[in-house]
């Protein structure tokens, strides 16, 4: 009876809230990208967590491959000892920061770059921020054809399709531009970027990365790594957020039991 | 609104009460987040430590750096400051605790617990009354009478250990946490 | 407000306080002896909720401002900062940027229940009015809000709904550059869109006061629309609704959380987490899915100026709903012919809300959706300024009851299941 009348209202509700929400679908273009390949992630769902092992090869394929043109301006250092994150010890991540060269403040007489006129550098620490390997768009623009390679840190945020979609383009370069579809000069073919056409050449190749714990090191292999580090990397706090969320619905929906029974109660006689 | 017996009555209060409770500690819960988010953030714990170029300092002087927002006073002493310092009778001071935070909290203000090597003394630089930051004072512009620093806000005068000796300050000024990396470069925090 | 007062201050201090500032009699009588009619149902408890909401938004919306920059050079890394770095700064970003979407959700089927039971109908007209400028309110606030992260959407959702002022005639594109302080949407248009987004928070938790004491004055609809005749009618608001308001707040607060939790991003658009770029526009605009039957009207119209007045229009028209209603009675319940309107209607804000999200050149079932959204902007119009007066004047109510005391208790003997 009235729990009846409750779950319809609720159904109700529930609906209009989601046939409202947005559900754009791009416009079918003869170019449009492909839908992404359907791959699955260890931290995609409720209970999804990120793979350690994955964070921490991923960060090696984005260190020795991607950081040569992709910035990663959001992630200090320290985060990659963050509980949730690759979990590096903190004496590794000191160790990682070290072996990377940050912009360096100016000097005791004031100078900002070397006698060669090249920036200052000096080892990283925990609390810097991982360097853009470009110092400015126009830099980047100029090192790659006149592409601009996006900083990575919210890619997977970022994008239409999030982790499937990067893992695509990573993993799409094999595949063959159809008879009479011409790829420009300094472009390479992926159907699942929007065009079809791609300003970064294929990053990946097999065994281009020897992994420490004995991964072997496939291009899909890669791909899955590197993406869930870029996950990572664009949602830090993705572990706490559903731990707590889990509590939290635990304590909700016990209070809605309370309230509910407490709610018959009050209106018993008065119905 | 029609009357309840008695044993309705105390489900109706036993009801009442816990989802009560329960509210109370689901506001008390959502508080918490609310209030530790004006604590310092992660990236400002990150840069709780600082390394400090030291080489560039003659004696006599200082130099004032920046840590953790607060000034950080590293003067490099001449052996005459460094002997009126040792000369004070530690049991005449206002403040006879060391405050050295590389030392036992109970350590004596002598002048060799305040430093780490005596020629150097590194120095938070807040005055311990209201937070000033005290003036450093030199032979050719003396601040205070004990030769080390003075706070112009309300008068007090530490002398060349830092100590205070005068005025409403109640403690010494603070020495941070710091080591010697090499001889020309610390490492605070 | 209503009635003698029925606070009785017993100790001397409230007494003492009642005769200075009888504070406290005013929460008396409001919020717990309030006669309210006993048949409100699930659909009457998103008053409470949209008062929840509003708290929410200002707590957590303070917080961030502790933490935001409001510099287009600094905004998008100081809302990352927040979502990395604060602690619990990713719960409250992300609790403040669905509550938006709560809101509006809650503030939609407030709205829907309102034109449903005939809420707006004498002598409740000035309460739907000063609903509709909250409404007003809310939709400028979270425009403001949503330029804040800097994304590609803010930039892009700023830059074209500030040039929709510029259709005015003459002193059109004077008044956008006004609005933004410079010659495009850059700096100064972010700063001045904080401190308003700042504001008018407060300006709508003025307004709801207001809202809230024109609704005291007469006391609550109900769903069979008739007016309460004797204290049988009614129960007190304090506990009969309260636990009721309680209990369907909280499953709204688990449906919120489900969002928070599991599906932050749900209401979000992947090109906000792109840092604006004015010299890129993003291929597909979209604005936040609470103003996209709006943004279907004002696409679906080949004219820029008649396109903006059409959907200024759309919001102006819910003013006048309280005249435009010529019917005797209030509750759809009883009205046979116009129920099956007002569900046409809602159906239609869906069909608007879809076609506003697709894009320009889409088609559903090979009809152009500019086409669907055309008919569906007409019906809009249509369902309040033709249909509405006509149905009023033809329709044949159903019987009503004859009190709401004999309506709830009167069925509830006769049929015991309900």
């Amino acid at each position: 009876m009235r729990l009846t009348k409750l779950t319809r209202n609720l159904a109700l509700g529930l609906g209009l809230g989601l046939l409202a929400s947005p559900a754009a679908f791009a416009a079918e273009s003869a170019t449009a990208r492909h839908h992404p390949k359907h791959v699955e992630f260890e931290f995609e769902g409720p209970f999804g967590t990120y793979d350690r092992g994955a964070l921490q090869r991923g960060f090696q394929v984005y260190k020795e491959v991607c950081a040569s043109c992709h910035g990663l301006q959001h992630i200090a250092f320290r985060n990659l000892a963050d509980k949730g994150g690759p979990e590096f010890s903190e004496a590794q991540a000191r160790a990682l920061a070290a072996a990377v060269k940050v912009p360096a403040e100016p000097n005791d007489k004031g100078e900002t770059t070397d006698e060669s006129g090249a920036p200052l550098t000096r080892p990283g620490l925990l609390a810097d921020r991982y360097p853009s390997p470009f110092p400015n768009e126009n830099a980047a623009r100029a090192n790659n054809a006149g592409s601009l390679p996006p900083d990575l840190s919210l890619i997977v945020k970022a994008r239409m399709g999030g982790p499937q979609y990067i893992y695509s383009i990573l993993t799409g370069f094999h595949e063959k531009a159809p008879a009479g579809f011409k790829v420009p000069d300094n472009k390479h073919f992926n159907p699942y970027f929007e065009g079809w056409t791609i300003g970064m050449p294929p990053p990946l190749s097999n065994n281009g990365v020897t992994y420490s714990d004995g991964t072997k090191a496939t291009i899909d292999q890669q791909a899955h790594d590197v993406v869930t580090f870029l996950a990572w990397a664009a949602e830090p706090k993705m572990e706490d957020r559903k731990r707590m969320g889990f509590a939290v619905l635990i304590f909700l929906i016990t209070l809605a039991g309370l309230l509910f029974a407490a709610y018959r109660r009050v209106w018993k006689d008065a119905h | 609104m029609a009357a309840t017996t008695s044993d309705a009555g105390t489900r109706r209060d036993f009801l009442y009460v816990a989802s009560g409770a329960m509210g109370a500690v689901g506001v008390a819960a959502v508080a918490w987040p609310l209030i530790d988010q004006m604590n310092p953030s992660a990236a400002a714990l990150a840069l709780g430590t600082s390394e400090i170029d030291i080489a560039s300092i003659q004696p006599g002087q200082q130099i004032v750096f920046k840590h953790r927002g607060l000034p950080l006073f590293v003067r490099r002493r001449t052996p005459a400051e460094i002997a009126s310092a040792k000369a004070v009778d530690v049991n005449s001071l206002p403040d006879p605790l060391a405050r050295n935070a590389n030392l036992p909290e109970n350590a004596p203000a002598t002048d060799a617990s305040r430093v780490v090597k005596p020629e150097w003394l590194v120095l938070i630089g807040v005055c311990t009354h209201l937070g000033c930051t005290p003036t450093v004072s030199t032979p050719q512009q003396p601040e205070g009478e004990y030769g080390g620093w003075l706070c112009h806000c309300h008068g007090s005068a530490y002398d060349t250990a830092g100590r205070i000796r005068k005025g409403p300050a109640p403690r010494n000024l603070d020495v941070p946490t710091y080591s010697f990396m090499s001889d020309t470069r610390i490492k605070v925090g | 407000m209503s009635g003698p007062s029925t606070y009785d201050p017993k100790s001397g201090l409230e007494k003492w306080i009642d005769s200075r500032l009888p504070l406290p009699r005013l929460m008396h009588d409001t919020m717990s002896t309030f006669p309210t009619p006993r048949n409100l149902n699930f659909w009457y408890t998103f008053g409470g909720i949209l008062t929840f909401c509003l708290g929410v938004q200002i707590v957590t919306g303070i917080v961030l401002a502790m933490h935001y920059v409001s510099t287009s050079a600094l905004a998008f890394n100081s809302v990352e900062a927040i979502m990395r770095d604060v602690n619990y700064g990713w719960l409250i970003r992300y609790v403040h940027a669905n509550g938006a979407s709560m809101f509006f959700l809650a503030v939609y089927i407030h709205m829907f229940r309102g034109l449903y039971y005939g809420s707006y109908k004498a002598p409740r007209e000035l309460i739907w009015i000063i609903g509709v400028l909250i409404y007003l309110l809310m939709m400028a606030t979270a425009f403001f809000g949503y330029v804040l992260p800097w994304g590609q959407m803010s930039f892009w959702g700023a830059t074209v709904i500030t040039n929709m002022f510029s259709a005015i005639p003459v002193v059109g594109s004077a008044i956008a550059t006004w609005l933004w302080g410079d010659f495009a949407v850059g700096d100064a248009t972010l700063n001045r869109f904080f401190s308003l987004h700042y504001l008018l928070p407060f300006i709508i938790a003025g307004v709801v006061g207001l809202h809230v004491w024109a609704l005291h004055v007469p006391g609550n609809n109900n769903p069979l629309g008739i007016d309460v005749k004797t204290p049988q009618d009614t129960v007190p608001f304090h506990p009969y609704y309260t636990v009721k308001d309680a209990f369907y707040l909280v499953l709204f607060v688990i449906l919120f959380a489900s969002f928070v939790f599991f599906e932050p991003d749900f209401f979000g658009n992947p090109d906000n987490y792109q840092p604006a770029n004015p010299l890129v526009t993003p291929p597909e605009i979209v604005p936040e899915w609470y103003l996209l039957p709006f943004y279907a009207m004002l696409r679906s119209i080949p004219d820029k100026l008649l396109g903006v007045i059409v959907m200024a229009g759309a919001i102006v028209t819910l003013v006048f709903i309280p005249w435009l209603d010529t019917s005797r009675v209030r509750s759809c319940r009883f009205r046979p012919l116009m129920k099956q309107f007002f569900w046409a209607f809602a159906v239609v804000c869906v069909i608007l809300g879809y076609c506003g999200a697709q894009s320009v050149e889409a088609t559903a079932f090979g009809v152009p959706l500019v086409w669907v959204a055309r008919i569906a902007t007409l019906y809009y119009f249509a369902f309040f300024w033709l249909i509405m007066p006509i149905v009023g004047l033809i329709e044949t109510p159903k019987k009503l009851p004859a009190s709401i005391a004999q309506s709830v208790l009167g069925d509830s003997a006769a049929t015991p299941a309900e």
